[in-house]
This record gives C-alpha cells, structure tokens and sequence, in this order.
C-alpha cells in the first residue's frame, strides 16, 4: 500500500508538534559509575569487567564522587536545582545486557530538577525546560546472531559484552516543548546541538553520538491548535543531529495522515532507520513492563553539601553561548555569518584550525565550503568527513605560501578525506605542487605560442584579453600546476 | 572424642600459642569430628579438608618463624554458605547456584583468613536464609544436636548445629531477622547479630541488603566477642558499612565475666508479654531475668507499641528486596540453566532456570515482594512497611532513653520437631517474632543460652542501641556466668 505524505508545510500549517527530548550522555570518568573498572572506548568484549559490574551475588555497588560532581556540574550548567536529599533507585526488567536484572537509577529524587537550556535558533532564542537530570549505569550490549532483524526475537544466539556495564549515564529530560510549529526539528536538533557543546565544554564527556556516548530518543506529538497535546511516540535509535532532525520531521509527517483519517496514535517506541530516515513501530508502551522503583537498598542517601555545589557553580567554565559570542568579535562576522558557522557544526573546528595557525578567513572558507559541500554528499556530520583542523590548517597554510592554488589545494584535500596522509604528504606524493619555475614555464608557454600562432597575433595587437586562451592552454599542459597569474605575466611579456 | 573439639575458640588459641597444640592438630581433630558426625546432623554442606589443612599449615608456619599471630589464630570455623568464598563453592543453600565456586572472598572471608582463622568448610541453611528451621534447603535439613528429630532453628541451621555438635568452635551467620540468634536459641548456643553496618556485607549473596547483617556464632560469650572483632570494621566495598571504630566486644564480654551489673537496667517489652511464648520458654527466660537482677541489673517494663507492626512490615521489606536481589539468578551468566535445547526463547528458559532452582519458600517471598513492589500497591504495601519501620526505630530509640538493653526471649518456641511447621509459613514466620524488630531498627543483639524447657536449649535475647555492641555482650557474659554454658548429650 503506497501512502502519500501530505507535504511538510501542509501539515505543521494544521497541528502543532509538540517535542520532547530524552538525553543519555556517558560520562567520561576514569572509572566506572559503582565498581573500580576503567572506562575505555572499544577493546577486547569482556575485559573491563569485575564481581561488581558483573552484578555475582554478594558484590556491593559503591557510587562514584567523580560521577556525581559531573552529573551536579551538568545541572547546575543546565540552570537546574541541585538536590539537597537524592537516592539511587531500582529499575527492575529482565534483559541480559542487565547483570543484575536491575539498573541502578534515579527515580522520585533525582540530583537536579527543573532547569532550562537556551537554543538559538533562526536568530531567535528558545528556551527549552529540562525537567530532571539524573546518574544511572549503563547496561552491557548485545548482539544478537542468527535473526533476520538482527534484535532478540528470532535470533539464534545472544552475545553479551559486559564492558559497557556500569558506565556512568547521565540522563538529561525536557520538559515538553510546544509552540515551535514547523521549526520542531530544527529546534530538537538545536537543542541536543547546544546540549552537546554545554557537556563538552565542562570536559565531563567526549558526547560523540557516533560511538553512541551521546544517545536520543525524541518525543513527538500532534494536536490541533489549541487542543489538548495529542499521544506521544518515543523514537530510539537517533544517533547523529542530523537524525534528530529527520526523526522528529518523519514522526510528525506520518502522525498526520493518521489524525487526519480520524485514527489514534499508539503511545509506543518507534526506531529510526538511518537509511530510510523513517520510523518503525516498536515495544507498545501499553503493556510496558512495571519496573517496580524503589530506593537502592545498597546504597545511601546522596545530600550534597550546599556550599560544595556552590564551589562547583562558581567554577563552571565559560558556556557555548558565551564563547561564541566572544568567537564572533574575535573572528570579525556578522550575526548572520556566526549562525551559518553554528548551523554547520563548524564552531569548534574552525576554532581548533586557527589555533592550528590558520587565519579566520581561510579555516572558515574550508569548513564552510568544500568539506561542507562534502559531508553533505557523504550524509555525515562536518566532524566526520575526514580531515581534521591540523589537516585543514596545513593545507591552508600550503595555499598561503603559493605552494597550492585553490584547485590544487582542493585535490589535495581529496586525498586528506580518502586518508592518503597530510596535505603535504599528498602534495609531494601526487607532486602536485605549483610550478613556479620560471624556466619550465617558460618552455610551455614558448609551445603554446607556437600553437596558437593567431591568439598570438591578437595578443601582439594589444587585445590583451585574448592571452586567456594561452593561459588555458598552459594551464593544461602543466596539468594545473602553474601559477595562473605568473603564466599570463610571462606571455604578456612575451608578446609585447 | 577428641578433647581438642570440646575447647573453647579462647583456649584453642592459647593452645595454639603457647604450643600445646598445633593448629594442624586442631584442624584435623575438628574435620576428624565432622566426619564421624555429620551425616547425623548435616551442619555441612562442603567441607573444605584441604583448604583447611593449608591454611592451619600456614599459621603452624608462621608461628614456627615467630611471626605475630592474631588472637584467633589457627581456630578453626565454619561459614554459612551464603557467604561467598573465593574458588570453594557457594550455592546459599540453593539448586540455582549449585556448582558456582565464586572468584573473589568476601570480606568477612578476607579479615578471618588475614587473622590465621581456619575455615573448615560452608555450613547449612534455608534457601538463600529464607527460613527459620533449616528445612528449606535445597540439599536437605540440619538436625539438631539436642534431638535429631527436631530442627536446629534457621536461616542458620549449619551454622548452629556445627557448634552445639562440636563440629566447630566457631561458625558464622548472618541475621535479617533472626537467622543467627533464633539457630543460637534452639541449639543451647551464642550468636550475635551485630549493628547493621558494622560488619560488610560485601560477599553476602543478598537476601534483603537493607537487613543482612553477618556476625559470630560460638558457644561461648567471650568466644562470640572474639569472632566479632575479626569480622567487624569499616569496609569501603559497602557504603552501608559505618566508618567508625568497633566497639571493644572482647573488653565487655570479660568484664561482663565478672558478674558484676550494678547499675544496668533492662528493658523489658511490654509487648512481648502476651500470647506466643510457651510456658517453659517464659519461665527459663524469668530465671534468666532473676540472675540478672542478682548481679545487680534492673528491671524496668518498657513500652514499644509498634512492635507488633513488626512482622508484617518485616514480611514486606525482604520479600521486596529479595525479589530484586533474587532477579540476577536468571541462568545466563553462572549456576543452574535449565531448558536451553537451541529451540527456547530467552524467557522461557529464565522461566524454565528459575522454577526448577527456586524452592518454595523463595518463590513465596519473591511472589510476594514482587506484588508488593508494583505499580499501584507500592504505597499501600511497601511504602507503608517503611513507615512502621521508622516508628519501630523510634519505639527502639524512646526506650533507650530509659534503659541500657532491652531484653526477651530470643524466640517464641524451643526446637520444634521437624516438618511440624512447613505446612503453615505463618506459624514458621512465627519464630522470628522477638528477633525481627531490632533487624528493622539495625541494632545489635544476641542470644546467649538461659536454661532448659522440656530437656531443649532456651535463649535469652540482649537488644542494645546501634553501635552499643559492647553493652549487650556485657550483659550477654554475665549471664552466662550466672547459668552456665548448656551441653548436649552425646549424639544418639
């Protein structure tokens, strides 16, 4: 059955979507959230394990202070009330990715409450409520072998790796977010954009979606103006900005047509497909499993010290916001300019390119441009195209020395992204350096002349213009090598 | 008999000492005993000869080469099998764990093993402590020394039973709600529950964590107190463990010795004076009472209304912690698995796993706990079990503003024949009536014997405040040396 989507515009024109954001962040301490494990990216399955995070019988969870700094210092950027009395609480499902078969989290009393983080979107500022932040560990993960879904039903094994488990979780709620009509998506993804910048600039975190240390699910309802909100969805699996944009577009484009047929919408977990940029069903929240909360009996009572917090919220490092104002008058742009840097997640790597030795101007035309241009070919974030800020740096550097021209520079910067090495490298690999040996120049030009005996002519004659045709045709016997000004410098001198 | 098993944990260490004995001696004098005895009383659920043998050799060593030895050094003692111990098999009593020899110690295991204490091997109890007779094992009962036709009381059967038969001079235990005091009882010996926190339960495989508290059994006061140095202090693997110094229980005991209680004053519960007790029971704790008060305690009546709360709010808090401490023994990572043919979902062989390792009792409270725990009765259930737990630790604190200790009969009934209260787990429940109120207040208390009821051991319960560990062991040594230690008679 093929269901035509009414368009976008269309249908935000009709209801307004409401958002609401579920944010996990791993935390970046050096050991794990209740046992004395290193945390480490990758590595052998099963390796960073011990009785605790195993969950044997008879282990102890003892809470991690580092953890808990990092969760109040999160709260207290996100403009939250740090609680004077927290405690942990039981989470109780059956999953084996669970050790225990439950996960210590935070339920009724959480360590920070009722905050807000402001997003600028379109020049404007929309102020997003976070409802609570709160300190869980993280389950193991498993792969399932053998289904054709690659999930649990249908699978023929389960293989579990432990060495995720008791990783210290941060999970960051918004309240719900209303009234942001077609922008929703922009504002989602702005949102978990300025989100990620506030945890990365505390240092609590290295918040990379793509290896899942930053992980979304994204609330999305419907309602008609006025109404009362419609049923949410949930959707899991968003894991890059640009999915949190395209989830909650594609939740609200096929919630529509079901409120326009006079249907319901189920309150459920969907997925997001990366490749489809759609949303499957998922687990029906109707028959959701009752996790049966209570207070972790193995652990006491969090009270964090008033004047600590205190000590904390005056140490807190100058906000996103705040260094990119700071960006904008040091690198000269205008409002408009700033944003279209910020829209393009660029902030960051322009700032680590020119403090690499680049000028503002040359690391922002590369970001913006061509590696823009190509990220967006490749359908991944600017920080995953594949060159890095030295990269870029050096090759501008390259450009300014007039050892590359712009078309060359851009041959270059193939090569950084298909990983044949640093720009010089490649530049003396490929030997693709200028040709600013007059000697050699002079000799193509002398053939081009030859050539183009009526070019020529013209060129004696004073229709200087001309000498472009000999340029081009110098151009292309050097294999663009050449300095395009020196060789029109030599045939003017030449002809004359 | 050997007269080595017939000596107190205090003598053996002396003789150990002072080189009278060896501790190789003593070691194989005592799995000597276990092995001409124990297929009658089953106080052993693994005996660990060769560990045992190597670690007395060690301490025969050390103290050749004039090392420092601990006070209990090359004492041999028995650990409930709840208690996790590194490469020796722990199943706490239960088919789901059958097999599983854990790979680490637990820290109780560490500090007895760092003090030159022998460990003979793991001892008998109800399925994951979840009893009180000791039936509830999955690998069988324990009978008591005093009748083999009667049970050894419980969760802690083994550990009682392996003393009373003089199997070990010392055991260990662990009491959610009696499970040390209530075995010490019935089998004419002492056992101490210490102030929750005051001694780690990390390694205990947990049964309700707000609750479990390991601590020392023997047949002696002063022995008990020993032990409980060794096991208490500060552990920072649990975060319920209280950074504080231990009370000095040895110092107290001995002076307690002395029979000298003038001044102290014992609190007796109002509530606990109604039905329940048999009236041998009553009347063995009254003479225990009237020796107190020759020494010079006295006897002041106090009132703690909530206690009779107690129980049912007990009922509520383990069984909810336990349904979730119980939720890892699922068959994925060790123990039991059962019905995993390569055609079962994942569920159904959890499912398959837990039905066939749980026994009954442990399915009633996870049963319970689990409904208890749920979405819409946490309040009613759970929730309100919490808040009589509050206003029992307020009855517990309001009486210690009058008096030093309170005291009671450790449990209702002397040992009762085996299998006469299995079908009724309220009248089993029943055994634990005195026992449980200070478990939710997280106080210490012993039981020490005080005389017989119908040929059988009564115990007389010491409740102090947290932390007073030492006044209940003043009290509990006096009144041993008012009436004497209690023997069996020789097995039949």
């Amino acid at each position: 059955m093929t269901v035509t989507l009414p368009p976008y515009d269309d249908v935000v024109a009709r209801y307004e979507p409401v958002i609401g954001l579920e944010t996990h962040v791993e935390l970046g301490t050096r050991t794990k959230m209740f046992c004395g494990c290193p945390i480490d990216f990758g590595g052998q399955p099963n390796t960073r394990i011990c009785p605790v995070c195993l969950g044997l019988p008879g282990s102890l969870p003892v809470a991690n202070k580092a953890a808990i700094e990092a969760t109040i210092r999160i709260g207290l950027a996100l403009n939250c009330t740090i609680a004077t009395w927290s405690r942990f609480a039981r989470k109780n499902y059956f999953y084996p990715d669970m050790p225990k078969n439950y996960q210590i989290s935070q339920y009724d009393e959480p360590l920070c409450v009722d905050g807000w983080l402001d997003v600028e979107v379109e020049g404007e500022i929309v102020r997003v409520g976070i409802e609570r932040v709160h300190l869980e560990e993280d389950t193991g993960k498993t792969l399932h072998v053998g289904g054709a879904t690659g999930r649990i039903h249908g699978a023929t094994e389960s293989l579990v790796d432990y060495n995720r488990a008791g990783i210290p979780l941060v999970e960051i709620v918004t309240k719900p977010v209303p009234g942001t009509g077609a922008l929703a998506p922009i504002v989602a993804r702005a949102y978990v954009t300025e989100l990620r910048d506030v945890i990365r600039s505390l240092g609590v975190s290295d918040v990379r979606m793509e290896q899942g240390s930053l992980r979304c699910d994204v609330n999305t309802s419907l309602s008609l103006p006025g109404a009362e909100w419609g049923t949410r969805t949930e959707t899991k699996n968003v894991n890059s900005l640009r999915s949190v944009e395209r989830a909650v577009r594609s939740e609200i484009l096929r919630q529509a047509p079901i409120l326009d047929a006079g249907g319901k919408i189920k309150q459920e977990t969907r997925h997001f497909h990366e490749d489809t940029g759609e949303t499957t069903a998922g687990r029906s929240k109707e028959t959701a499993t009752d996790y049966r909360y209570f207070p972790e009996p193995d652990l006491v009572p969090l009270a964090p010290d008033p004047a600590w917090v205190a000590t904390l919220k005056e140490s807190l490092p100058e906000l996103p916001r705040v260094h990119r104002k700071r960006l904008q008058t040091d690198w000269g742009l205008s409002d408009l300019d700033m944003q279209s840097v910020v829209n393009a997640g660029a902030v960051e790597l322009i700032e680590e390119t020119v403090a690499a030795g680049a000028s503002p101007e040359g690391a922002r035309k590369w970001w913006l441009g061509e590696l823009a241009r190509r990220a967006n070919e490749a359908g991944v974030e600017l920080v995953e195209v594949g060159a890095t800020p030295a990269h870029v740096a050096e090759l501008q550097g390259l450009v300014d020395g007039g050892k590359l021209n712009d078309k060359l520079a851009r041959t270059v910067l193939e090569g950084v992204i298909a990983g044949e090495g640093t720009p010089t490298e490649i530049m003396t690999a490929r030997g693709l350096e200028v040709v600013s040996d007059t000697g050699a120049l002079t000799a193509a030009v002398d053939d081009a002349i030859a050539a183009n005996p009526d070019v020529a002519a013209k060129i004696r004659e004073g229709k200087v213009a001309a000498a472009g045709v000999l340029v081009g045709a110098v151009m292309k016997a050097t294999r663009g090598q050449a300095d395009a000004k020196t060789v029109r410098e030599l045939i003017i001198a030449r002809l004359s | 008999m050997s007269d080595l098993t017939r000596m107190s944990a205090a003598q053996l260490a002396a003789a150990i000492a002072s080189g009278e004995a060896s501790a190789t001696e003593v070691t194989n004098a005592h799995l000597e005993r276990i092995a001409a005895v124990d297929d009658r009383v089953h106080a052993f659920l693994h005996v660990d000869a060769e560990g045992a043998r190597a670690a007395a050799l060690d301490v025969d060593e050390r103290r050749s080469a004039g090392e420092p030895l601990g006070p209990l050094a090359g004492v041999p003692v028995g650990v409930k099998d709840i208690v996790v111990t590194r490469g020796v098999p722990t199943t706490a009593g239960s088919k789901i764990l059958e097999g599983w020899r854990p790979p680490y110690d637990a820290t109780i295991v560490e500090r007895m093993r760092a003090a030159g204490l022998v460990m003979l091997g793991k001892t008998n109890l109800d399925e994951f402590a979840m009893g009180s007779s000791t039936e509830y094992s999955a690998y069988g009962p324990t009978y008591n020394p005093w009748d083999l036709g009667r049970i050894p009381g419980g969760s802690g059967g083994g550990s009682a039973a392996a003393l009373a038969a003089y199997e070990a001079p010392l055991t260990v235990g662990t009491d959610t709600g009696g499970s040390i005091r209530q075995p010490g009882a019935v089998t004419g010996t002492v056992g101490a529950k210490p102030t929750y926190g005051g001694t780690s339960r990390y390694g205990l495989v947990a049964f309700s964590s707000s609750l479990d508290t390991p601590g020392p059994c023997a047949r002696t006061v002063e022995d008990a107190a020993l032990l409980h140095a060794v096991l208490a202090g500060h552990d920072p693997r649990d975060s319920t463990s209280i950074p504080q110094p231990v009370p000095d229980v040895v110092g107290a005991a001995r002076q307690g010795a002395t029979g000298d209680l003038t001044g102290v004053r014992l609190g007796l519960v109002r509530e606990f004076g109604g039905e329940g007790a048999e009236a041998g029971v009553t009347a063995a704790f009254r003479d225990g009472l009237d020796a107190l008060t020759k020494l010079g305690a006295e006897v002041v009546e106090v009132s703690c209304p909530n206690f009779q709360y107690a129980l049912p709010a007990y009922y509520l808090i383990a069984p909810s912690e336990c349904s979730s401490n119980l939720a890892r023994f699922d068959g994925v990572r060790y123990g039991l698995r059962v019905g995993d043919d390569g055609n079962r979902a994942l569920e159904e062989v959890m499912s398959l796993t837990r039905e066939a390792g749980f026994g009954p009792e442990v399915k009633r409270r996870v049963i319970i706990g689990t409904y208890a725990l749920s979405s819409g009765y946490y309040d009613a259930y759970y929730g309100q079990a919490q808040k009589v737990r509050t206003l029992i630790t307020r009855d517990f604190t309001a009486a210690f503003e009058r008096v030093d200790v309170l005291v009671s009969p450790t449990t209702p009934f002397v040992a009762f024949p085996l299998g006469s209260r299995t079908s009724d787990p309220y009248q089993m429940y029943l055994a634990d009536l005195y026992t449980i109120p200070v478990n939710l207040y997280g106080g210490p208390a012993i039981s020490v014997p005080c005389g017989l009821s119908e040929g059988l051991p009564v115990g007389f319960q010491i409740m102090a405040p947290t932390l007073a560990d030492d006044r209940m062991y003043r009290v509990a040594a006096a009144l041993e040396s008012a009436v004497g230690t209690l023997t069996p008679g020789e097995l039949s």
